[in-house]
């Protein structure tokens, strides 16, 4: 099927909107929109980071999902309690694949759950005395912790727990900081907010100590960075770091995918601090800037143009020795470029894709499938604020579609009638396209695959589109009862 | 006769709990199987039918046991004066966790436990002064109390408690069968105060179900944590309680009141001299000012 006009889209998205309610359709009108690229400001077409409708299925997640699952959780060597009943941390233990180095239980805590199990009692008496007295118990059973963070559930804020005096009492027990995370679930829209304030709380509690946990002196050198906003997804983090590392780079910091507390009290050294995910890591990127004096600049590692354009422009703010190893750099993966691109591409040309995901993908990963002749028709943040559709709007092509804060009913109505090859989204969206015969990939945590940033990464990105696209599967869609007789058959059988 | 459950609300220090305990213990006289409730985290609603400073509370011993479901209903359940059956739900000290938590789950487990399924005529709930949150109003909520009696006194404060308690009743009566039965008037020996009161009830849509007079009396058998029908049997006071006894015994004007808006209940004050007009005139002003204007 061809693509549509601007004309087809808009009447559309009109037509979706056509079964709500008068008040919901007036709400819902205002975050369909049809992408123009000559359009500067994004507010001008879409409106976005506002309260989901009662309602419809939306596929966001609340302020602890943001800060616990997204921003705290991968750091490797402090233990992040989840502060509240037991269901939130268990329900979100170990599910985002942020790989790291260590021994789990050891020296590193990623995959395990810590929680206060919250009982009837606790809410009614208050949980401060049994957050301390885990913390204390934290101490003594592993001891090499380098911190801990309290992550609220809703009902600490609900019941005004003081954890703020308890994590202070904490730290100076323990040395180590202790830091008390505000995220209770029902703040804000969505897990944006949780981000924020899992920023906040790093500015707060960690950069004010002042370096305090850092053991050994720590010289500062001319080509220190930081990557901010890369949570190692299947690894995803150690396949960017070396393409920095190779260009002549330092990376001091990984925040916070395979990252330790150690790095992130040490990046307000750094040259320059490098952000992949803006929407989740922003806002200590310009703390940084303001404080310390630290510029920044985002760089996108998904797929070989968008890894050329941004290694030339990290290396722009360095000297010429930079300069010229992003250029090696690039020279010698351009055959491995060459190699995967000339295996797929003619597989995956003109396929067609539509993503709804969050953070950066929606508009990062689009450089990637393009290198392989692929075309992204349909786009969309589950959290997305205004500033990430005002990136988005140049990446996408005249005339697709972007969704903000995506409805079920939507999302499903967009994809039969625009009739992608390939969906990108997320684990309650993937068994329903699939059931439609829908290719499908599972992009929050690559589907179990990964790592699919830098030049490594394309090339599991690549074979694992081919895979889902050409999937012989789905040529077997039809139930065999159903089946006409087809014509070479028969023809075969006289 | 059938169970009734009874909820009594009133503004913080108005003598809910004395008042509760003095009349049930007038019920118990009558022969009528009583159970109180107390829903107030300070504990205090059964020291005197139980001779005791606070009973262990529910909340209290889920605590120590770990969780509410390893308790017995025996446990937490005591026998006072002439049978009265005693229980608290208890709740955090004052500025930590949540007390209307508290109640919801201490009235649960009485239910679960089936502590009303035996032989009882009456439930008294006696709750915290404000119903500042949806625990406070448990006792009220379906198939729990479905009377509620009001104490209140001729002060301003008491009287705006009562209505907005009124309030709060209206909002539970629809989607329920709660209903409020009267205003009990514990009286502060202001002017007027019967006549106030009953005006107040006329204007709720409700009667003043009893005017107990004021008597040290009280205050004497308190000390004792005894109750004035046990301390003294033949005191004039006792006789109020037994009164008030008998009329919610006979009492069926059960409604659903109508709360009277600030600037009603402003008027009927006036109208009684306890409130005086409100000058617009010297809203906002500092005695400064004022001081200024006198001179000019």
């Amino acid at each position: 099927m061809s693509n549509l006009t601007r004309e087809e889209t808009e009447a559309l998205i009109a037509e979706v909107l056509e079964v709500y309610p008068e008040k919901a359709q007036k709400d819902r009108a205002k975050h369909l929109a049809v992408n123009d690229q000559s359009v500067e400001q994004s507010k001008k077409c879409i409106t976005s980071n506002r309260k989901s409708l009662p309602g419809v299925m939306t596929i966001r997640g609340c302020a602890y999902a943001g800060s616990k699952g997204v921003v705290w959780g991968p750091i490797k060597d402090m233990i992040h309690i989840s502060h509240g009943p037991v269901g939130c941390g268990q329900y979100s233990r170990a599910g985002r694949r942020n790989y790291y180095v260590g021994v789990t239980g050891v020296n590193t805590f990623g995959t395990m759950n810590f929680t206060s199990d919250f009982q009837e009692k606790d809410i009614v008496f208050g949980g401060d005395k049994k957050l301390a007295k885990i913390i204390n118990e934290i101490e003594a059973l592993f001891p090499l912790h380098k911190g801990i963070s309290v992550q609220s559930e809703c009902p600490i804020g609900l019941i005004g727990d003081d954890i703020e005096a308890v994590s202070k009492k904490g730290a100076v027990e323990l040395n180590k900081p202790v830091v008390p995370v505000r995220c209770e679930g029902f703040r804000g829209v969505s897990q944006s907010l949780g981000h924020h304030i899992a920023n906040d709380s790093i500015r707060d509690w960690v950069f004010g100590r002042d370096g305090k946990d850092v053991k050994q002196e720590f010289v500062p050198g001319p080509y220190d960075v930081s990557i901010i906003g890369d949570y190692n997804i299947g690894g995803d983090a150690w396949s960017s770091r070396i393409l920095l590392e190779e260009m002549g780079l330092r990376v001091v910091a990984q925040w916070s995918g395979d990252g330790t507390l150690a790095e992130i009290e040490l990046t307000p050294k750094v040259k320059l601090n490098l952000i992949h995910c803006y929407r989740s890591m922003n806002y200590i990127a310009r703390h940084m800037e303001e404080k310390y004096n630290i510029p920044w600049i985002e760089y996108n590692f998904f797929g070989p143009t968008k890894i050329a354009e941004s290694l030339r422009a990290i290396a722009a703010h360095f000297d010429d020795t930079i300069k010229a190893g992003a250029e090696a750099v690039i020279a010698k993966y351009q055959p491995m470029v060459d190699a995967i691109v000339g295996k797929y591409k003619a597989r995956l040309e003109g396929k067609r894709v539509m993503l709804y995901v969050g953070g950066l993908r929606p508009r990062h990963v689009i450089g990637s499938y393009e290198d392989l002749g692929m075309e992204v028709v349909g786009t969309g943040y589950e959290f997305g604020h205004n500033d990430d559709y005002d990136r988005t709007i140049k990446e996408m092509g005249n005339a697709t579609l972007l969704y903000d804060d995506v409805t079920g009913f939507e999302f499903e109505e967009f994809v039969k009638r625009v009739k992608p090859d390939l969906i990108g989204s997320g684990i309650k969206e993937k068994y329903i396209f699939q059931k439609m015969g829908v290719p499908f990939r599972q992009m929050h945590s690559w589907d179990y695959s990964g790592p699919y940033h830098g030049y490594d990464g394309f090339a599991i990105f690549a074979r694992d589109m081919d895979m889902t696209i050409n999937n012989p599967c789905w040529k077997k869609m039809e139930a065999p009862w159903l089946k006409k007789p087809e014509a070479e058959e028969l023809a075969k059988a006289a | 006769m059938a169970l009734r459950q009874c909820a009594i609300y009133g503004k913080g220090g108005i003598g809910k709990s004395t008042t509760t305990q003095n009349l049930v213990a007038g019920l118990a006289e009558l022969g009528k199987k009583v159970m109180i409730v107390g829903c107030d985290p300070k504990a205090d609603s059964t020291r005197l039918i139980l001779h005791a400073k606070a009973q262990n509370s529910i909340m209290e011993m889920a605590a120590n046991a770990g969780s509410v479901e390893d308790l017995e209903l025996e446990d937490v359940m005591k026998v006072g004066y002439r049978d009265i059956k005693c229980v608290e739900s208890g709740g955090p000290e004052p500025g930590v966790g949540c007390a209307g938590r508290g109640v919801i789950t201490a009235i649960n487990f009485l239910e679960e436990e089936g502590a009303y399924e035996e032989d009882l005529d009456f439930v008294f709930y006696d709750v915290l002064g404000d119903v500042v949150c949806g625990g406070f109003a448990m006792p009220i909520r379906e198939n729990k109390a479905q009377e509620i009696y009001i104490v209140c006194s001729g002060e301003m404060m008491a009287m705006y408690a009562a209505n907005n308690i009124a309030k709060g009743i209206v909002k539970y009566a629809n989607s329920g069968g709660v209903r409020l039965a009267g205003l009990i008037c514990n009286s502060r020996n202001t002017a007027r105060e019967d006549e106030l009161i009953m005006e107040l009830a006329r204007q709720l849509g409700t009667t003043m179900i009893h005017f107990v007079p004021r008597d040290n009396v009280v205050q004497r058998a308190e000390i004792r944590r005894m109750t004035v029908i046990e301390y003294e049997p033949t005191a004039k006071q006792a006789q109020e309680y037994r009164d008030l006894a008998t009329k919610i015994i006979n009492n069926k004007n059960f409604v659903i009141p109508t709360p009277i808006t600030m600037d009603e209940l402003e008027e009927l004050l006036m109208g009684f001299g306890i409130m005086e007009a409100e000058d617009e005139s010297i809203v906002g002003k500092t005695a400064a000012e004022e001081a200024v204007a006198v001179a000019a």
